[in-house]
């Protein structure tokens, strides 16, 4: 890399397609940059020059009553959320806002980095993840051709589902210019039951009953209660206990009935409960990992696993030192480490076989050395190396992004 | 038979008996079938106007027999067409005349249901109806309901990725699937997924959802079970016009509403519905919709109310909301038995299954008209209102001169018609032999490619499901060369970007 970095930035499709091209017959290796929010998420990129496709960016199809939109790749997530907002609709896999994770602004990021790193917050295990909502983009391959894949419905089996393949892809197979999402309206209420003093293993059990129930919770998070008095909201921090949340969403009605439902079943625990703003300032530090922010030096892990599995995962990482809460009813654990040491080894040993874990945050060489995205099965990395190859045969997308090459 | 499938390799013709041979040491003798006879079954699937006898068929029970199997087929260089139950619809499962046709349909187990963690774990032959029955005397039950869920297999499900009446509000296959065991075709065995979410690396599991066969063949699936909402009802409304029925689905959305269900019927498909099951159907209206919400109680009351009320601004001339469960489904019957009901005012019907965008209904089904003229051929329409997923069923008789060929040639102009709007050619069914040859209008030779050599990186030598989903079957190696275009491109850092 020199010591000036060359920076593309197209205006607009035909200018990225030109722009990929250049750069495949000339052999310069591209890091692929939206708004740049994330670039410090996956191993670091070795190229040539960055391909900033901020340019790409606006809404150029919105059908509310279709539950539809469009919007250049490099849209801000916040322009995408305000316009949703107005029409009581929102994005239902509640995308996470990273920046301040990575010493940055809140509300930097793009709709096409949401998916692309198919980042989904609390609600995703009632309401799919990122992959589950892009309906169709267009984008550039490594080959340096403009293609398209999927559509604007959400019924559609017309040939590979590329959508689901692009999302978690990290710009390593191509580049997006424009992507075609399902929106979906936004709870009328928002209600949050809060169950003190519960252990890891006491938790996930309760947060399985609640999970199994019909009452359709779409949250479900576990906070120790060191991690539960660094909250924003009063009602959290001052408990001075471990905190369990339950979150009902929906219609007036439904909410009071399924929320007065869940109390009556967990009647014996120590209960409190958080209206509408609150529910929606703590569900937003869940989602945004604000728990874990400081000190910024430290190592950050996502571990994903059978939810159950939760409590004997969180007492290895106990072991070895650090801190972590759950999400997910326990499917998704945040930990961050005793130190700025990624320690790879060890958290994924905690795993125990199950699930799979990423490295959110770590210092370039920690990254740079350590398995950011979790070792796969050689068959299927070799799959994955071959649909690589296919979309981008010289390696001049986010080379070394997800893998060492 | 007007479609061309790949021609039969006479170098698998001439190893017909090295391959019975080397089934035969895999499996029972039994589940090696060579008759003509008993090959007969397989020969075609649920789109029966095209057949073709199997070189051989077999049907293993197990992941190591399947692995061994498509091991000896890849070094014998013999093709290779999984089946579940065959209710395909467009023909994903027709056999290949050199091939061997591989029936999954003794992997019936259900392996195990983890209520804690909210899943279970099947074999790919385990039907759709059967993975709720597995779980739900415990309340829970398995989102995706394709109309033929009795029948249909978990695996050909996730091979075909199918909805069904309510994924608008849950989804289809794809978003209620987490983790498969599958063999590639080298006989390689893999686990994509889990009992956890997502995954790292690419999501193969996403990929394989909806890849009809041609990826690898389904061992185990695991599947996300939901509880069951707590009450369900259904409000059976009649519109003049099926502007006024679209109106009134886009209201209901736009009020924030996503029903479990949203289905409406034209008015020939309403007749043919009420004349075969008498399920109390207006029949002076031009579109009837079922709403289906359910959920918590008070919730469903609620919205039954507002939905009633979007619907009476919308100009209904008729509605009743069900006040018992028995109510419910009988409103349900008729939508349910709707391709039956039209089977019995013709004597063949041929399925469509396209996907339009929700507005454009209107001018979709005013188009549609003008074409059943010009064809001289009835349509009836059902239609997954909330989601824009058509289902025209063109009425024909085999046994009349051309008139399978005009039902056809109405059909592709159909297809062709919801791309034009803005759709896609299919939305459940699967593309397979029926709509491959339309797949050039709406992917051009680019986009299919970047989906070709998808199939290359899985099955080099395209020896799974040849001639299933892409128009052209092209060389992998040719597939793979680089056209290095735009050396003389002006550098692109220059102001001009």
């Amino acid at each position: 890399m020199g010591m000036e970095e060359v920076i593309l930035r197209p205006r607009d499709a035909a200018d990225l397609l030109e722009a990929v091209q250049a750069s495949l017959a000339r052999g310069m290796a591209l890091e692929v940059v939206g708004r740049a929010s994330k670039r410090a998420l996956g191993r670091p990129v070795a190229s040539n020059a960055q391909l900033d496709l901020s340019a790409l960016a606006g809404v150029t199809l919105y059908e509310p009553e279709e539950l539809v939109m469009r919007a250049g790749a490099a849209t801000p997530l916040s322009e995408i959320l305000r316009q949703l907002a107005e029409k009581g609709q929102e994005l239902a896999f509640e995308p996470p806002d990273l920046g301040p994770l990575y010493g940055l602004a809140a509300g930097q990021g793009s709709i096409g980095g949401a998916f692309l790193c198919n980042l989904s917050g609390p609600r995703r295990f009632k309401a799919g993840a990122a992959r589950d909502h892009l309906l169709g983009f267009r984008a550039v391959s490594g080959r340096g051709e403009a293609f398209k894949a999927g559509g604007r419905v959400v019924k559609n089996v017309t040939g590979y589902d590329l959508p689901k393949l692009l999302c978690g892809s990290f710009g390593t197979l191509a580049v997006a210019s424009e992507v075609t999402f399902k929106v979906l309206p936004a709870a009328e209420k928002v209600r949050t039951l809060l169950l003190f003093g519960l252990d890891a293993a006491a938790a996930v059990r309760a947060m399985a009953e609640a999970a199994g129930s019909p009452h359709e919770v779409s949250g479900l998070a576990h906070l120790p209660a060191p991690l539960a008095r660094a909250s924003g909201v009063d009602l959290v921090r001052g408990s001075a206990r471990s905190v369990t949340a339950i979150r009902v969403e929906g219609f007036g009605a439904s909410v009071e009935a399924r929320l007065s439902a869940l109390r009556s079943w967990f009647s014996a625990h120590d209960l409190e409960e958080l209206h509408s703003a609150r529910s929606r300032d703590f569900w937003r530090e869940l989602r945004d990992v604000a728990p874990l922010l400081e000190p910024a030096d430290r190592a950050l892990w996502r571990l994903s696993a059978p939810p159950m599995e939760a409590p004997r995962i969180v007492t290895a990482l106990e072991r070895l030192g650090g801190d972590c809460y759950l999400d997910w009813a326990g499917g998704l654990i945040w930990y961050r480490c005793a130190g700025a040491g990624a320690e790879a080894g060890p958290v994924r040993a905690a795993l125990g076989g199950q699930g799979h874990a990423m490295l959110i945050r770590a210092s370039r060489d920690e990254r740079q050395s350590s398995e950011v995205f979790h070792p796969e099965a050689p068959a299927i990395r070799l799959l994955g190396q071959r649909i690589k190859d296919s979309f981008d045969p010289e390696r001049i997308l986010n080379r070394g992004r997800i893998w060492p090459e | 038979m007007s479609l061309k499938m790949p021609a039969a390799e006479a170098h698998a013709l001439e190893r017909r008996e090295e391959l019975i041979a080397g089934l035969r040491a895999i499996l029972p003798a039994e589940s090696v079938i060579t008759e003509e006879i008993a090959l007969r079954p397989f020969e075609s699937d649920g789109l029966t106007a095209y057949r073709q006898l199997p070189m051989v068929a077999a049907l293993p029970e197990t992941t190591a027999q399947v692995s061994a199997i498509l091991a000896l087929c890849s070094e014998l260089d013999i093709r290779v067409v999984p089946r579940g139950a065959g209710t395909s619809l467009s023909g994903g499962a027709l056999p290949l005349a050199d091939g061997l046709l591989l029936g999954m349909a003794k992997f019936n187990r259900v392996l195990d249901v983890d209520y804690d963690n909210r899943v279970a774990v099947v074999q790919p032959g385990v039907t759709n109806l059967g993975v709720t029955k597995a779980v739900e005397g415990r309340g829970f039950y398995y989102a995706p309901d394709p109309s033929s869920q009795i029948a249909c297999t978990i695996g050909g499900n996730v091979a075909e990725n199918s909805g069904g009446v309510h994924c608008l509000k849950y989804g289809l296959t794809t978003n209620n699937i987490l983790g498969l065991e599958m063999v590639l075709m080298s006989g390689e065995v893999i686990r994509l997924g889990g009992r956890h979410l997502d995954q790292p690396g690419y999501d193969l599991l996403g990929l394989m959802t909806g890849s009809e066969g041609l990826l690898g063949v389904i061992t185990e699936v695991t599947v996300r079970i939901l509880k069951k909402p707590a009450s369900a009802r259904a409000l059976l409304i009649g519109f003049s016009s099926s502007e006024a029925a679209g109106a009134c689905v886009a209201a209901i959305i736009a009020a924030g509403i996503v029903p479990g269900g949203m289905e409406m019927m034209d008015r020939l498909a309403i007749h043919a519905a009420e004349a075969f099951c008498k399920a109390g159907y207006p029949l002076d209206v031009e579109a009837l919709l079922i709403v289906e919400l359910d959920g918590p109680e008070v919730e469903v009351d609620e919205l039954i109310g507002r939905v009633r009320a979007l619907a009476e601004r919308a100009g209904s001339v008729s509605l009743r909301v069900s006040e018992t469960e028995a109510e419910r489904l009988a409103f349900w019957a008729g939508r349910k038995a709707a391709f039956p009901a039209v089977g019995r005012i013709s004597p063949d019907y041929y399925c469509m299954d396209g996907t339009i965008p929700r507005h454009r209904l209107p001018e979709v089904l005013s188009r549609m008209g003008e074409m059943s003229r010009t064809y001289g051929l009835r349509v009836a329409n059902v239609f997954h209102a909330g989601d824009g997923n058509l289902h025209p069923l063109i009425l024909y008789d085999a046994n009349q001169a051309d008139e399978l060929e005009r039902a056809e040639a109405f059909g592709a102009d159909i297809l062709k018609l919801c791309v034009e709007v803005g759709g896609v050619l299919t939305g459940e069914h699967g593309v397979g032999v029926e709509k491959r040859d339309l797949m050039g209008t709406m992917f051009d030779e680019t986009d299919l490619a970047h989906q070709e050599r998808i199939k290359c990186a899985f099955d080099p030598r395209q020896r799974l499901n040849p001639g299933k989903v892409f128009p052209v079957l092209h060389n992998c190696a040719e597939m793979g060369r680089m056209h290095v275009r735009g050396g003389n491109l002006p550098f692109p850092d220059l102001p001009r970007f």
